[in-house]
């Protein structure tokens, strides 16, 4: 099959997935009315607008840093505390349970607690995105640690390899697809923990925004905000989606039986 | 209990003692965290009064509608995707980026068209807990080995005792998963949204009581809704194993 | 045959080579798929199978082996030919008298033994008495009464496919397919698997038709041996073993047992490494 298709095959199911968002969207407008939700293109003008004010560039910013520096934790700390878990059964054992648990809790209830203890602000925002981020990360990899096949490293033993070549070679490649989906799965969750944590007690950044057009009923900027999130989870997850599906093609199909 | 449950309860105990221990000498100021054994009598006392029965009402009827259009209309929603496969091709790229979108981010949007009350919330966590029963349904229908549904026409079912004696036991352990976390998504949606903004409501109250500078009511509604939201999660949990347990699943 | 046991099949002994199941001119073709060019899987292949007899099919890997077993049995349609079973054509639909056990666990996870065993008994509507009777006797025929109130998940493979087994014998089937239900097993299993195989054969004179790739296997166990070709498969012979009827796994101490067995691996020889080329150039 040629190139170009691919690429055409590629393209056309978001560029469809865009257009029939754009539609329903237009549907609801005209079912519940402007006072409920915008129109479209009035919406989008209004972002576009709002983009290039300087008033709104400093939240813009806000919002970032928290989520990148929140994204860093969890990334960089999920993969190593994943790895420990992983590699020594026992502590995994132990801690387990308590990720998952965490996992399924509503953690907004912690947030006035790291609103004590980091005060209001920045600090506290990083903590509690990077809390929503960690645990899929840690879960992830320490699975991926778990599950590398002993064969593998029987293979890597019979062929001498040493301690560093097969972490390198054989560790890394075997384990890097799962981490990976754990890491996607984390970007997710860490944004929409900075994103609650905006919208509580917030002085600045895209949340805040968000709760004080709630008072003046300002519909059009609370659209462009949640659209602009969205745009943006949107296009950042089918990156990693790609990135996750090719790390993942050597990986067996899921699907049992004969074909 | 195992081993690692073993060491599990001690690090928790222990983890709680200390906690105790430096909120009672001081080293932790009573205005950062209150002293667990403190969090407890609160919460006793909190118990007892009248309001907070109403507050806990209110979030549990909100979840519990959510839970129930999530689990229902996403069993739905879910068999018929994977049943016709041009809105499965339709849908699968917006549930594919499903949750990388940061939800409550419409809950402010959501408050506008309903107005403050338990319509957004029940909507944000509906929202919120519905797709993963979407998600797990169809992973489970996907996952029925061809070989039971050649058994099956071996012995002549018909299309419903196809899909009642074979498809859907053999999807049962993804259905339940999903379940699960239905539940879990809806209690975090309905007290997320609470928390953020809204006039009643157990969320609502602990945000209140931050905002109030009363910690120790605060810590006994935190400590309050992380164990019962815990204690209800491990018993769909275990209800799921005991389901599961005899399939060696 | 055990006293008071149930009959489990009802084939006339009348004419000793009456014909059960006919496949004429029988091609299966797989339309061409997204970048897959059209699959020619099988035939064209004709042949009838005798009244009571053990049929086997070797063949090399790919040659259409089990796509012979499903147009047989109705789960899948002919490109082309005709199929009949007991006079009557077969297009699609599974017949009444017609039992097939899988290569794979088909047993159902979430029954007891018992259960699985009386799945097909319930939804034909067996009364429960007969149905308990019929049940009870498979189960013990297949040597599962200790297990009779156990899950799939606590059971081996091989007594898995016991189960699969007594599934399928509950039905009184006069046409057994087995599509591989030993390829999963280890050989010692596969052996004693053989002569239950052999001895439910003899007791309930179904006719037997049985896919496989072991060569000594089919030997030991069979009437007839049907030799297919690579891809497209087609029958290469016919090999008539003329061992007893009342044999077992021992005939294998037989001088002239080895002589079967080369012959067919003599014609297979050739085609085993033509598949092997046909698999690689599929990557």
């Amino acid at each position: 099959m040629s190139g170009g298709m691919l690429t055409l095959r590629a393209w056309r199911d978001p560029i469809l997935v865009a257009i029939s968002l754009v539609a329903l969207w237009q549907v609801l407008h005209e079912i519940a009315g402007d006072s409920a939700v915008t129109a479209p293109a009035p919406t989008l003008a209004h972002l576009w607008e709002m983009i290039g004010q300087a008033r709104f560039l400093p939240h813009l910013r806000e919002t970032s840093l928290a989520f990148l520096q929140a994204l860093a934790i969890a990334c960089g700390g999920g993969v190593l505390i994943g790895v420990v878990l992983g590699g020594h059964k026992l502590t995994g054992e132990v801690a387990e349970p308590i990720l998952v648990a965490l996992y399924s809790v509503p953690k907004i209830t912690l947030y006035p607690v790291i609103l004590l203890l980091f005060g209001l602000g920045m600090p506290a925002k990083v903590a509690f995105g990077a809390l929503h981020g960690i645990i899929p990360v840690v879960l992830f990899t320490m699975n991926a640690v778990r599950n590398v096949n002993r064969t593998y490293l029987r293979a890597g033993r019979a062929m001498r390899l040493t301690p560093a070549q097969t972490g390198w070679y054989v560790l890394v490649p075997a384990t890097l697809p799962e981490i990976f989906s754990g890491l996607r799965i984390g970007f997710s969750l860490t944004l929409l923990g900075t994103m609650l944590g905006e919208l509580f007690a917030s002085q600045r950044g895209l949340g805040f925004l968000l709760m004080t057009a709630i008072d003046l009923h300002d519909v059009k900027t609370i659209l462009s905000i949640a659209v602009l999130i969205s745009i943006f989870a949107i296009a950042a997850n089918a990156a990693l989606l790609a990135i996750d599906k090719h790390l993942h093609r050597g990986a067996a199909p899921e699907v049992s039986g004969k074909p | 209990m195992s081993k690692a449950g073993w060491i599990r309860t001690l690090l928790l105990v222990g983890a709680v003692g200390a906690l105790e221990l430096a909120c009672r000498t001081g080293a932790i100021a009573p205005t950062m965290v209150t002293a667990p054994s403190k969090m407890v009598t609160t919460l006793i006392k909190t118990l007892q009064s009248d309001e907070i029965g109403m507050h806990l009402r209110h979030t549990l009827s909100a979840v519990a509608i959510a839970m129930s259009i999530a689990i229902v209309g996403g069993f739905v929603i879910g068999f018929v995707l994977n049943w016709v496969p041009f809105l499965r091709r339709a849908f699968s790229p917006f549930l594919a980026a499903y949750y990388a979108i940061p939800h409550f981010a419409f809950y402010p949007l959501l408050i506008v068209i309903f107005g403050l009350g338990p319509v957004p919330l029940i909507v944000l966590a509906t929202l919120f807990a519905m797709v993963a029963m979407i998600l797990a349904t169809m992973a489970g229908l996907d996952r029925v080995p061809r070989v039971l549904l050649k058994t099956a026409r071996i012995h002549r079912l018909s299309l419903i005792e196809e899909i009642w004696r074979v498809r859907l036991p053999a999807a049962a352990p993804h259905i339940l998963s999903g379940l699960k976390l239905a539940v879990a998504y809806s209690f975090i949606g309905v007290i997320a949204g609470e928390f953020i903004l809204s006039t009643s409501g157990i969320g609502h109250e602990i945000a209140f009581a931050y905002d109030n500078f009363d910690n120790p009511r605060m810590y006994a509604l935190i400590l309050f809704v992380l164990g019962i939201v815990t204690l209800f999660n491990m018993a769909v949990f275990a209800w799921e194993r005991r389901m599961l347990r005899r399939r060696g699943a | 045959m055990i006293a008071g046991a149930p009959r489990l099949a009802a084939v006339g002994d009348e004419a000793a080579y009456k014909i059960h199941a006919r496949l004429e001119g029988v091609t299966r073709v797989y339309p061409p798929r997204a970048g897959h060019a059209e699959v020619h899987a099988l035939g064209p292949i004709s042949f009838d199978l005798r009244a009571g007899e053990f049929f086997s099919v070797v063949g090399p890997s790919g040659c259409g082996k089990s796509t012979l077993l499903d147009v047989l049995a109705g789960l899948a349609v002919p490109s082309a030919g005709t199929v009949e079973f007991e006079g009557k054509p077969v297009h699609g639909e599974v017949p009444d008298g017609v039992g097939v056990v899988f290569q794979e666990d088909a047993s159902f996870p979430w029954l007891t033994v018992e259960d699985n065993v009386a799945f097909g008994l319930r939804r034909a509507g067996v009364d429960a008495a007969e149905s308990k009777r019929r049940v009870d006797f498979a189960v013990a025929f297949m040597g599962l009464r200790d297990f009779s109130r156990a899950y799939p998940s606590q059971l081996s493979g091989g007594m898995r496919q016991r189960v699969c087994i007594a599934r399928t014998l509950v039905m009184q089937p006069r046409l057994i397919l087995l599509d591989e239900p030993f390829g999963a097993l280890d050989q010692q299993t596969r052996l004693l698997m053989g002569d239950e195989l052999l001895r439910l054969w003899r007791e309930t004179s179904a006719t037997v038709l049985l896919i496989t790739h072991a060569l000594d296997e089919a030997n030991l166990l069979s009437d007839r041996i049907g030799v297919m070709s690579a891809r497209p498969g087609r029958f290469l012979d016919i090999v008539e073993t003329g061992w007893p009827r009342d044999r077992d796994s021992r005939l294998a101490e037989r001088a002239d047992f080895g002589a079967v067995t080369s012959r067919l691996w003599s014609y297979l020889r050739g085609e085993s490494l033509r598949a092997l080329g046909q698999g690689t150039a599929a990557r």
